[in-house]
């Protein structure tokens, strides 16, 4: 499931980063093309599409700031609570 | 002079990025559109960017909710709740035939003192003041988007606006936690005129094939350090507004040198406006 969550990131984040191999661990705010707009899709779309709510302690830059952050994000918010 | 309760006209784009930025630094605000739809949505869509605003500020714990945030704005489709303001940002269509049914309407309800500040990139600051009695204290404020995100503010002086509405305006964006840059009235102001021209250049480059959009952008951001370059840009503002922003231009100053580049033209007439449609100079689908 996590190889397909990175997948579905990978191929959103993919339309920004034309021409460039994005690792999972690398810092995507670092890199200069991501501004503040881009941010907020990324939020938008880990929603909409990833299907899940992020809670307002929840966003921060550091969630979305690479791929596995994304990820774990994501995959701790669709484990039931243990 | 206390400004702390605030008319917000129009619940479009940037009425909806003022009303959100007032209501971050602690004002009150009454948001008018013509419909309850339009407000709902701007409800709506307010609620999601104070939210989303946290990414890039964290909270504290002293912070206001959103919900907080939100209940110090009125929205209503009633130009009466206007009658007890203190000053007033409009910030309707840039259509002239729009704007000059609107300020007579502010001028007749909102209190004598209030200054009326016009959100505009191109109308004229004297003209609009031309259909109400106090044109001394009309300013021109020419927000830029996203209005909460973006510190300074190009501020136009119109023929008749007196020094001290001029004062009242600062004070009153000083309040929002924003600087201003004052400059005489003229079509296009400084922002557009600049900015609108480089824009339709770049487009003529891509229309004679002298370069791609990735790359025009790419040597404003690399060479001169810009964050966006004028071609992505042009897809944020929508390239309906830059054509129409043009062509006021070209009118105005009845000069060929704004004269639109033929393939902004044709993007208009197919539908590409940029990111608010899926397709412009690039494709966000």
């Amino acid at each position: 499931m996590e190889a397909e969550i990175k997948q579905q990131i990978r191929a959103f984040l993919a339309k920004h980063f034309k021409n460039y191999d994005l690792q999972d661990d690398e810092d995507i705010f670092s890199l200069g093309f991501v501004n503040s707009l881009f941010a907020m899709q990324i939020v938008l779309f880990v929603e909409q599409q990833m299907g899940v709510t992020i809670a307002n302690e929840e966003l921060q830059l550091d969630n979305f700031r690479t791929i596995n952050a994304m990820t774990n994000l994501i995959t701790s918010k669709r484990e039931p609570a243990a | 002079m206390i400004l702390k309760r605030i008319g917000v006209i129009g619940a479009g784009v940037m009425g909806i990025g003022v009303a959100q930025a007032l209501a971050q630094t602690q004002h009150d605000v009454v948001l008018i559109d013509i419909q309850d739809e339009i407000l709902a949505q701007a409800r709506d869509q307010i609620y999601q960017n104070i939210r989303l605003s946290r990414l890039f500020n964290s909270p504290k714990e002293s912070d206001k909710t959103p919900d907080e945030l939100i209940s110090q704005i009125t929205f209503t489709t009633d130009y009466q709740q206007l009658h007890d303001v203190d000053f007033v940002v409009e910030n309707s269509t840039e259509k002239w035939s729009i704007k000059k049914e609107i300020y007579p309407q502010l001028d007749a309800i909102c209190p004598p003192e209030a200054v009326f500040a016009a959100n505009t990139s191109c109308i004229s600051i004297t003209r609009i003041g031309s259909v109400t009695n106090r044109a001394d204290q009309i300013v021109g404020m020419h927000f830029m988007n996203p209005v909460p995100m973006k510190p300074t503010v190009e501020v136009i002086r119109g023929y008749h606006t007196s020094d001290e509405a001029l004062g009242i305006a600062q004070q009153f964006l000083a309040g929002m936690n924003k600087d201003c840059i004052v400059v005489n009235d003229s079509p296009g102001f400084v922002s557009n005129r600049v900015l609108m021209l480089t824009i339709n250049e770049a487009a003529f480059l891509l229309h004679e094939g002298v370069s791609n959009a990735e790359d025009v952008d790419q040597i404003f951001k690399k060479c001169f350090g810009h964050k966006m370059g004028p071609l992505e840009t042009a897809d944020l503002i929508g390239l309906d507004t830059i054509l129409y922003s043009i062509e006021v231009l070209h009118e105005s100053f009845a000069d060929s040198k704004y004269r639109p580049c033929p393939l902004l033209q044709k993007m208009v007439d197919a539908g590409l406006y940029g990111r608010k449609s899926g397709t412009g100079f690039y494709s966000y689908q």
